[in-house]
């Protein structure tokens, strides 16, 4: 099989094979989302008006990065709203007591990535037990702690240069939109051109014979859902910027979201498969599509059942086209 | 093996014993029959959903889309209902039970035919079955003076004595267990869930086992679907959102191995028990419902640890006994 690959790579570069990828076609739909979305409104179109719309989806884009790591290792994890709530909670009361807001804001980044480490040392540990129900517990508990903190109150009254992060624009680009190009290229790098990278990739594919081959497995899935706790956090860092306060409901249904724009990215939930760059096109094409039929009014609950047609055939499709093409080889 | 599962039981019922001895001495109306009657028909929707979830889970998959397949077949029955308020309750039950087996079959058919994720295929239907509960509805609620006391009485009357809502999850779980334990059918879901090649190469129809398992699902969620809008005497677009998770969670406390192939009712039973008590008992000692949250996930996350652990313990007894 690996003989195999490296054939492939030293095959000259094939046109066909480039174009007949995932992220093409995401690429597609994107422009096609993007067309519609001009036709439908006349002040679509226009760079502010994209880069706007940018900043009304990009909070949960900062979880979207890491979670690509967590399935490609063939895991998932639902806890992630609620350590946002919880970091988000945290960074706010702690302000409010007094603590100067850089620290505030360290203190809720370090309680994301604790959570994270906790979610990751619990799977580790317990090898039985399936991602989905350790951090289905952790899910519960941590927005249980965040009910704790400030039950049905909110905190807020933020210094004012703190909304500069949700509101802010570096000339006429959204400060927001800079923040995630430049994890979303640290993520991509971290992904696809180092060690770490390729080990998340063969850990998907089989964890045994990587543990067998000398790659610290248990290290690697701690640090990956140590990361995915840690920009939890970051998304925490930007919703109450741009909402102003923090609350213990904030994020709710969040997994569900960032989860859905993943597996749109052509990353498989069985692990090992799939690009850094098909999960960013998926957070513009789902982001965009909400924002474009939101311009023309349509309701939300149809917006739900769209994105959710929408996800059925994205998995469908390479489904159908796979086992056709085994019944052909068979034979 | 089999010590050891009947060990887990007895762990988590004196659990509950020890529970309830506790929140009795705390407060002594917590065993009076109304609060268990209370408590019980409280019970009674969550653990008519682990059965069908406990199906699921038994052939590894996962179904996420039941909150919202209760939310539309109950926003279903309920405007049918206030639309023709001489219809009879039993009707409105078929109705919202025929709403959700039909959204099952769909989950079912993405699964089984298409090999989507069950994750994945329940996740994207969850989606637009809540759509389908605000669209149907308009974004409006139905609510108490819009139904026919007929139809609020499923929740609030009585069958030989016992509320209905109780009544009924008994039927289900004596359906479910003889159904589960003792026909061919119910036998081939653990085959399956253990084993999908080796349950295809000894004849099992794998694909129609997973059909079924989530189309009883959704039948299932239907009728408590009926239950819920009939017992809150509303139906809202929002409905039963996250439901599943409390659903799984039950399953999970019962024993129900989510990795597939291991669950029994019984164990079903008292984990939903648990969850209820926990539910029910919180606020009768004065617990703040801000605590409610965080106690109930420390006790699922300690019930799957302990699980977890004793399971271990066992493989390595057992692996000790074979080399003497």
């Amino acid at each position: 099989m690996e003989n195999k690959r490296i054939v492939e790579n030293t095959k000259k570069f094939n046109l066909k094979q480039f174009f007949f990828q995932w992220e093409w076609m995401l690429v597609g739909v994107f422009i096609i989302i993007n067309i519609m979305n001009s036709n439908l409104s006349p002040y679509y179109l226009s760079f502010t008006g994209i880069m706007d719309a940018s900043m009304t989806f990009l909070d949960k884009a900062f979880m979207v990065l890491p979670m690509v790591f967590i399935i490609i290792l063939g895991d998932i994890d639902i806890s992630i709203a609620s350590t946002t709530a919880l970091s988000a909670v945290i960074m706010a009361v702690t302000f409010n007591m007094g603590l100067p807001m850089p620290l505030a804001i360290l203190l809720g980044l370090t309680v994301g990535a604790v959570c994270g480490l906790i979610n990751g040392l619990l799977i580790v540990k317990f090898k039985e037990l399936p991602a989905m129900i350790v951090t289905l517990s952790t899910m519960i508990i941590f927005r249980g702690i965040a009910y704790i903190i400030l039950e049905d109150q909110a905190a807020g009254k933020f210094p004012e240069w703190y909304s500069y992060l949700g509101w802010g624009y570096v000339g006429t680009v959204p400060f927001m939109l800079i923040a995630f190009i430049v994890f979303a290229i640290l993520f991509g790098l971290l992904l696809h051109k180092t060690t770490f990278g390729r080990s998340v990739y063969g850990m998907g594919n089989n964890i045994t014979a990587c543990r067998y081959s000398g790659i610290k497995t248990d290290k690697i899935k701690v640090i990956v859902f140590t990361l995915m706790g840690f920009m939890a956090s970051v998304t925490a860092l930007f919703l109450i910027s741009r909402t102003g306060s923090a609350r213990p409901n904030v994020a709710t249904g969040y997994e569900m979201d960032v989860i859905a724009m993943v597996v749109l990215g052509g990353i498989s939930t069985l692990g090992g498969k799939g690009r850094m760059l098909g999960a960013v096109i998926s957070i513009f094409i789902i982001g965009l599509l909400r924002y474009g039929l939101g311009l023309i009014n349509v309701p939300a609950q149809m917006l739900m059942i769209i994105i959710g047609i929408i996800l059925i055939i994205a998995v469908t499709i390479p489904n159908i086209n796979l086992s056709s093409f085994k019944k052909k080889k068979i034979a | 093996m089999r010590n050891i599962s009947k060990f887990r039981e007895m762990g988590l019922l004196v659990f509950i014993v020890i529970l309830c001895a506790f929140i009795q001495f705390k407060n002594p109306s917590f065993l009076s029959f109304e609060n268990i009657n209370d408590l019980l028909t409280n019970t009674a929707i969550l653990s008519i959903l682990a059965v069908g979830m406990m199906m699921v889970l038994l052939t590894a998959g996962i179904d996420l889309s039941i909150g919202s397949t209760l939310a539309l077949s109950g926003m279903t029955a309920a405007l049918v209902v206030s639309n023709n308020p001489e219809i009879s309750p039993i009707v409105a039950i078929l109705i919202g039970v025929a709403v959700g087996t039909v959204c099952g079959f769909i989950v079912g058919f993405l699964v089984s035919m298409f090999g989507v994720f069950p994750i994945i295929a329940s996740l994207g239907m969850m989606n637009v079955y809540r759509g389908l509960t605000f669209m149907s509805s308009g974004g409006k609620w139905v609510s108490a003076h819009q139904m026919p006391d007929s139809f609020k009485g499923i929740a609030t009357g009585s069958i030989l004595g016992i509320n209905t809502l109780i009544f009924i999850a008994i039927v289900i779980y004596i359906i479910f267990y003889y159904f589960i334990n003792y026909t061919r059918t119910g036998r081939q879901i653990y085959a399956v869930g253990s084993n999908v090649a080796s349950a295809k190469i000894s004849g099992i129809n794998t694909k129609k086992t997973l059909l079924l398992v989530y189309t009883l699902m959704g039948a299932l969620s239907g009728l408590a679907g009926v239950l819920w809008v009939s017992k809150f005497a509303s139906a809202q677009g929002d409905t039963a959102t996250g439901y599943e998770l409390s659903v799984i969670a039950a399953c999970v406390l019962g024993g129900v191995s989510v990795a597939g192939g291991y669950g029994k009712v019984s164990g079903l039973l008292v984990g939903a028990l648990l969850l209820g008590i926990l539910n029910n008992a919180l606020p009768l000692i004065n617990v703040s419902p801000f605590w409610q949250n965080a106690i109930q996930g420390c006790i699922i996350l300690v019930a799957i640890l302990m699980n977890a652990y004793v399971k271990r313990r066992a493989t390595k007894e057992n692996l000790m006994r074979r080399k003497i």
